[in-house]
């Protein structure tokens, strides 16, 4: 395929010249919070289409995800979807797309899940947590190996090889729950349960994992390989001219395989870190979909990682409240897709006009700009 | 252990394949409509599932097969407007649309499947059949064949009729240069948009028809998520066809097979897991690009948007 993405959504600049500090500060603040905020109230007109308490479900969001503590919960999300974006960050900005990260994610945590309860018995627990968090990480950059050397061979579809890997790799997970793994005290498909003892330590005063330390950690690493390293040069390069990348020097079959590795590698941490911070085991049939979820706030984040963790914490309470939410309003969780769904979308059309403008363009499309103006212009045919 | 070799067994087995293979031929035809005309079609999983939820509740209410089927290819079509709109009027992101319009499709219906008949989880009866004179009287193939509801006959008419019309007519000329190269059908006349958003239309449509048809004919009731990556292996199974339509339906039928060895093989005496029973139509198409890897060709133009004059 050619360049799918010639208009990457995240990476067009903001225009530099002829305009002031604040209004290209007002512009940026407009282009990123604007689609999230009519993707709230375009879910606002959902709930009451549905015949549900917009109000009602909003304020328990709230509740449920910042008062209290919601906060802490937040908080401990966070850990998990930097990463996770951080993952996503790293392929997108290569212009690369990885979209099974939810095998990536549930294969890192089944290992995890699996082998600590086992490791924590033969050695000290920090060797323990060192161990799981390399099987975990290595878990998930394996099942990129695939569709990266793929695409870096035969330039195969990247979007459709990791979907494929991706339904099996969420199979394996199930299969490792119900076969090797499964807790054998019990019926239900789950694997054994990590004593709260047994797992990360809590930031004192707070029910927040040191997870999160992990996580800001790595993700700051990330950060600055992507924006102060020779490599995250090479990395642009690469991502917006692969023509570009050829005649500077730059192995593409190399980059393709070091960025998917990366990104399943980060996921696989991930789900690790969530694990052995937060969750304790896993059940079958279980994929919280966090990868979809993030997807729209890395590129409202613009591929950069500082700027989306903001996003990342936003996305946090709605989805601690939500889930809640949803209980206590007898709706489907998946109603935060929805949510997410729409935001992807009102993205999209927002950054649409944000180029046209800043090319002096129409903001309508020759098509419409037709129907719209032969409305007004009866002897013109359309 | 059942014996694998009785008639009934045999006749059973391909009225699987049948039900499995149907609502992929109908996917990957819209699919294929699409991408030869350049238009990455990503959320074809969330238009069939606009079709199944609407198709099922449409037949649930009525008692008709046939509003509910045409019901499934309004919803998918009503969609595909939206996928028109934002894809080929504005140009955005296929991929990101996509992924929004499955997400849409999903959300939307387990929502509204959560809120109506999650407590009743209610079935369909079965669909009346449509028995071929004569034909109908055969053994083993009589029974499994041509038994099949009219819905089947017609889904391999309009595959016929797709055919056709994208190698025999100048609208099917058009589409593929519109998916080739938009600047020479620009030149020579034609209008890239407008043939993109016909396409795109009938696509919408036809998925939302396969999903009907996965609600309806096979399934017999809606789940949430019930189409579990069928769009997606339409979007496979058009790129491996490359817009021969009799490769799609070939392809559509191995699927169909591996989907019912699955449950073969879980019926006798092999007892695999339900988990690798899901897994090995993907385990089938995940093979297939490996060995063709080098064989699975998209319309240069596909994901494109068309700006005229844009170099």
């Amino acid at each position: 395929m050619s360049n799918p993405i010639s208009d990457a959504t995240g990476m067009i600049p903001l225009p530099s010249d002829g305009q002031s500090k604040l209004s290209k500060v007002m512009e940026t603040l407009v282009r990123t919070i604007l689609p999230v905020v009519l993707a709230l109230l375009t879910s606002v007109v959902v709930l009451i289409v549905i015949g549900k308490d917009p109000w009602f479900f909003y304020s328990e969001v709230f509740r449920y995800g910042v008062m209290g503590n919601g906060w802490q919960q937040t908080i401990r999300l966070m850990a998990p979807l930097l990463l996770y974006s951080a993952g996503l960050i790293v392929v997108f900005r290569g212009k690369l797309w990885n979209l099974g990260y939810d095998a990536q994610y549930l294969l890192g945590s089944v290992v995890v899940a699996g082998f600590s309860p086992m490791l924590i018995e033969v050695m000290p627990l920090w060797a323990a947590f060192t161990v799981s968090l390399i099987m975990g990480t290595a878990a998930g950059a394996a099942w990129t190996l695939l569709p990266a050397a793929l695409k870096a061979r035969y330039g195969t579809n990247e979007i459709i090889t990791t979907l494929m890997m991706s339904f099996i790799g969420i199979g394996i997970s199930n299969m490792l729950v119900r076969g090797p793994f499964q807790n054998p005290d019990i019926h239900v498909p789950q694997t054994r349960v990590l004593p709260v003892a047994d797992m990360f330590p809590q930031i004192p005063g707070t029910r927040i994992h040191i997870g999160i330390i992990i996580s800001v950690v790595v993700v700051l690493i990330i950060h600055l390989l992507l924006t102060r390293t020779s490599f995250g040069l090479r990395l642009d390069v690469f991502g917006s001219s692969p023509k570009t990348a050829l005649h500077v020097g730059i192995n593409s079959p190399q980059m393709i395989l070091i960025l998917f590795i990366l990104s399943g590698a980060l996921i696989g941490l991930a789900a690790s870190v969530d694990m052995l911070g937060y969750q304790g085991n896993l059940r079958a049939n279980i994929n919280p979909g966090y990868g979809a979820a993030v997807l729209p706030f890395v590129f409202l984040g613009r591929l950069n990682i500082l700027t989306t963790i903001p996003f990342v914490a936003f996305y946090c309470i709605l989805d601690t409240g939500g889930r809640l939410a949803s209980l206590d309003s007898g709706l489907d969780t998946h109603f935060l897709m929805i949510v997410i769904a729409l935001i992807l979308v009102f993205m999209s059309v927002i950054e649409y006009f944000g180029v046209k403008k800043d090319l002096g363009q129409s903001y309508l499309p020759p098509g419409l700009r037709r129907a719209v103006t032969g409305l007004f212009d009866r002897g013109a045919r359309a | 252990m059942i014996d694998i070799l009785t008639t009934t067994f045999i006749a059973t087995f391909i009225a699987g394949v049948i039900a499995s293979a149907i609502p992929l031929v109908l996917g990957s035809l819209g699919e294929t409509l699409g991408e030869q005309s350049g238009v990455l079609n990503l959320g074809i999983e969330g238009m069939m599932l606009f079709g199944a939820y609407f198709g099922f509740v449409t037949t649930l209410e009525t008692n008709s097969y046939f509003l509910g089927l045409l019901a499934g290819i309004a919803a998918g079509f009503v969609m595909s407007i939206l996928m028109v709109m934002l894809n080929i009027w504005l140009g955005l992101n296929q991929i990101v649309i996509g992924l929004a319009l499955t997400m849409i499709g999903g959300g939307i219906t387990s929502v509204l499947y959560f809120s109506t008949y999650g407590q009743t989880t209610p079935r369909l009866g079965q669909p009346d059949v449509f028995p071929i004179p004569v034909l109908s009287d055969l053994p083993v193939v009589g029974s499994s064949i041509f038994q099949q509801p009219l819905a089947f006959w017609i889904a391999l008419v309009l595959a016929f009729v797709v055919s056709v019309v994208l190698r025999n007519t100048n609208f099917g000329l058009r589409v593929r240069a519109a998916g080739q190269n938009p600047n020479s059908l620009d030149a020579a006349g034609g209008n890239v948009v407008r043939t993109r958003t016909y396409v795109a239309l009938l696509g919408g449509a036809f998925a939302g028809f396969g999903g009907a048809y996965l609600a309806l004919m096979s399934a017999g009731t809606f789940t949430p998520f019930m189409t579990s990556g069928i769009g997606y292996i339409a979007i496979v199974v058009t790129m491996l066809s490359r817009g021969r339509i009799l490769w799609v339906i070939a392809s559509s039928f191995v699927y169909g097979i591996s989907v019912s060895v699955g449950t073969v093989l879980q019926l006798t005496s092999f007892d695999l897991p339900t988990d690798v029973i899901k897994m090995l139509p993907f385990v089938a198409v995940m093979i297939t690009l490996i060995v063709f890897a080098r064989s699975s060709y998209v319309p240069p133009a596909l994901g494109v948007p068309y700006t005229r004059g844009a170099r």
